[in-house]
């Protein structure tokens, strides 16, 4: 398997070479990364190209690094049934700025376009309906977004005086307990208590 | 003769319908009887379960993955447990991967069963989905001997499966094994030939192969279109490259071809449990289950009460969890209802940092416009029956 990628990777990039920024081999699956202009033309390739045909368009995701300044990256899982292969295109992107859409492509593409959206706010151009899908009517905020709280900032309930479901601002009984473990063994960032007065000379 | 006004109808379809196979709101634009336009409304059974597996460890994230295909569970965590080892190069023992091959294939039998019967309900037989759950209740049994629950196992953990069968199961498993193929000829001789059922179901919802690749579609739905595609041959993991069974094709890619694909699918899942159990009394009769690596398997109970250092990794394992090298995967497995996948992101901690779950549900629900446009409103619940649709999944 790793050698028919390693001769897919060399032929992309003698073939295409200007279209991808980077390809690299790990854990036996190929990431290629593009960029947002090329991006269109490389999935166009990926699917038409003899020795490639993906034809079959796997995943579409968004996976957020807030530390970086294009902050996600759209990942893309493609796999050749012909050739028996998987590739992962990758593509960064910011919050402002669009990625084309995948749609003309791959018509399969809409619904995991609408849900990157939905979750992490990555806006697709050419899309045919790029609306939310999987959060509730209204709702506001991009939930897998790294500095989107876990229990999120409303509640819903029934209210029995006005007859119908409200919204309210989340209330916590107890507050979310997110340990962290990682803490004396494996070496922390911080110093805890006690530790600045150990000094070993 | 006088002019009528004549106009679209808008109908809303669910979320409390009993053919909408859960929480699912379709809403049709009709031309009469005709479909022009279909909206399937999502979510409402959104639980957030990428978010919530980003704050949890590694363990504590598999049974997450029984509550996706709610129908067939341990399949999701086999996908998961895939995705971990393949970080953390670990590899499963023969015994181990012979247990998850058979709850596989029980998993698969599972949803089969609910799905082939409650199509059948769907176009207006009562009988089948009696007859299947019957069998479906003595499966669950055997998840709840295995495991100790029903439905929600957290059997399959990386590195392994979390404990050892009896022997008594793995014979009884066998032994469910033949009376089970007679209820499917039973269920068979009552729809494969049954007028109403044909009429209702062939050459309804016809994809070609082309298109289902393109949709991307995976499982039952690209078998059915012609492709002989199936994971567990063509890219196979744990020990189906050793085991002996068939992967049945369709010709015309319509409702009927994928009911006849599942069906006979039940029977070389059979097939494949047969081989399992048979190995697991034979030559894996002993051995263990799991990974030997102690830094990612917990100790055995009898362990913990004499070494102190199986104490230690015990309580470390279970509060911490364990690391998992930075990197990204991509597992899938051949789910019941097609290719499940985990694409799993680590940063090196003990959580994941992105674990993006790729459910066949949700590409193949998506071409509900491609596919019922033009069909009458009756055939909606027919494509949609066989599309195998379970919301856990889908809304996650």
């Amino acid at each position: 398997m790793s050698e028919a990628l390693q001769e897919l990777a060399s032929y992309l990039g003698e073939v295409r070479g200007n279209l991808i920024s980077e390809a690299t081999l790990a854990y036996g699956e190929l990431n290629v990364t593009t960029t947002n202009e090329n991006v269109i033309a490389l999935l166009t390739f990926l699917r038409d190209d003899v020795e490639c045909r993906f034809v079959n368009l796997i995943d579409v995701c968004g996976v957020d690094w807030p530390a970086r300044e294009a902050r996600f990256d759209v990942v893309y899982h493609l796999l050749s049934p012909q050739q028996n292969l998987r590739i992962r295109v990758k593509v960064a992107t910011s919050e402002f700025e669009p990625v084309p859409s995948a749609c003309g492509v791959y018509p399969g593409a809409d619904w995991f376009e609408r849900e990157a959206y939905d979750m992490y706010g990555i806006l697709f151009t050419g899309h045919p309906d790029l609306r939310r899908i999987l959060t509730d009517y209204g709702f506001e905020g991009y939930p897998l977004r790294k500095d989107f709280p876990t229990t999120g900032f409303v509640e819903v309930r029934y209210d029995d005086e006005v007859k119908r479901v409200v919204y309210e601002p989340v209330q916590l009984r107890q507050e979310f307990r997110n340990f962290d473990f990682l803490s004396p063994w494996e070496g922390t960032d911080y110093v805890l208590p006690g530790d600045e007065k150990a000094k070993t000379n | 003769m006088t002019e009528h006004n004549v106009r679209n109808f808008n109908i809303n379809f669910g979320p409390q319908h009993p053919a909408a196979h859960g929480v699912l709101r379709l809403v049709l634009e009709l031309d009469g009887e005709i479909v022009e336009r279909v909206d399937p409304h999502i979510g409402l059974l959104h639980r957030g379960t990428e978010k919530l597996i980003e704050t949890k460890t590694y363990l504590q994230a598999v049974p997450y993955f029984d509550r996706l295909d709610y129908v067939a569970p341990m399949n999701q965590e086999h996908a998961f447990a895939l995705a971990v080892e393949k970080l953390l190069g670990t590899e499963v023992p023969i015994r181990g991967q012979l247990i998850r091959v058979l709850y596989s294939e029980i998993g698969r039998i599972l949803s089969h069963l609910l799905n082939v019967t409650t199509q059948a309900m769907d176009v207006g037989a009562l009988t089948p989905p009696l007859w299947g759950f019957e069998e479906r209740e003595k499966l669950m049994v055997f998840y709840e001997r295995a495991c100790g629950s029903r439905m929600h196992a957290a059997y399959i953990r990386p590195g392994g499966v979390h404990q050892d069968l009896p022997d008594q199961l793995v014979e009884d498993i066998g032994k469910w094994i033949d009376p089970f193929l007679k209820t499917l000829d039973d269920i068979d001789e009552l729809l494969t030939g049954n007028r109403i059922f044909k009429q209702r179901n062939v050459d309804i919802g016809v994809v070609k192969l082309e298109d289902a690749w393109a949709w991307g579609f995976s499982g039952v739905m690209v078998r059915g279109s012609g492709a002989a595609w199936d994971l567990r041959r063509s890219q196979p993991y744990e020990c189906y490259s050793d085991l002996e069974f068939d992967i049945p094709i369709g010709k015309n890619g319509d409702c009927y071809d994928r009911y006849l694909i599942r069906m006979i699918e039940m029977r070389e899942s059979a097939k494949i449990m047969r081989q399992c159990v048979d190995r697991l009394l034979g030559d894996a009769k002993v051995g263990p289950v799991s990974s030997l690596d102690g830094k990612v398997v917990p100790p055995k109970r009898g362990q913990m009460k004499r070494s102190m250092e199986a104490l230690i990794h015990h309580f470390k394992l279970y509060t911490e969890g364990y690391h998992v090298p930075a990197g990204e995967v991509y597992a899938a497995v051949e789910a019941p209802k097609g290719e499940f996948g985990v694409y799993l992101v680590a940063d090196g901690t003990n959580k994941p940092y992105r674990c993006k779950i790729r459910a066949p549900g949700y590409a193949h629900l998506q071409a509900m416009d491609f596919l019922c446009r033009g069909h009458q409103l009756a055939d909606v619940s027919a494509v949609l029956g066989s599309l195998d649709i379970v919301f856990g999944e889908v809304d996650r």
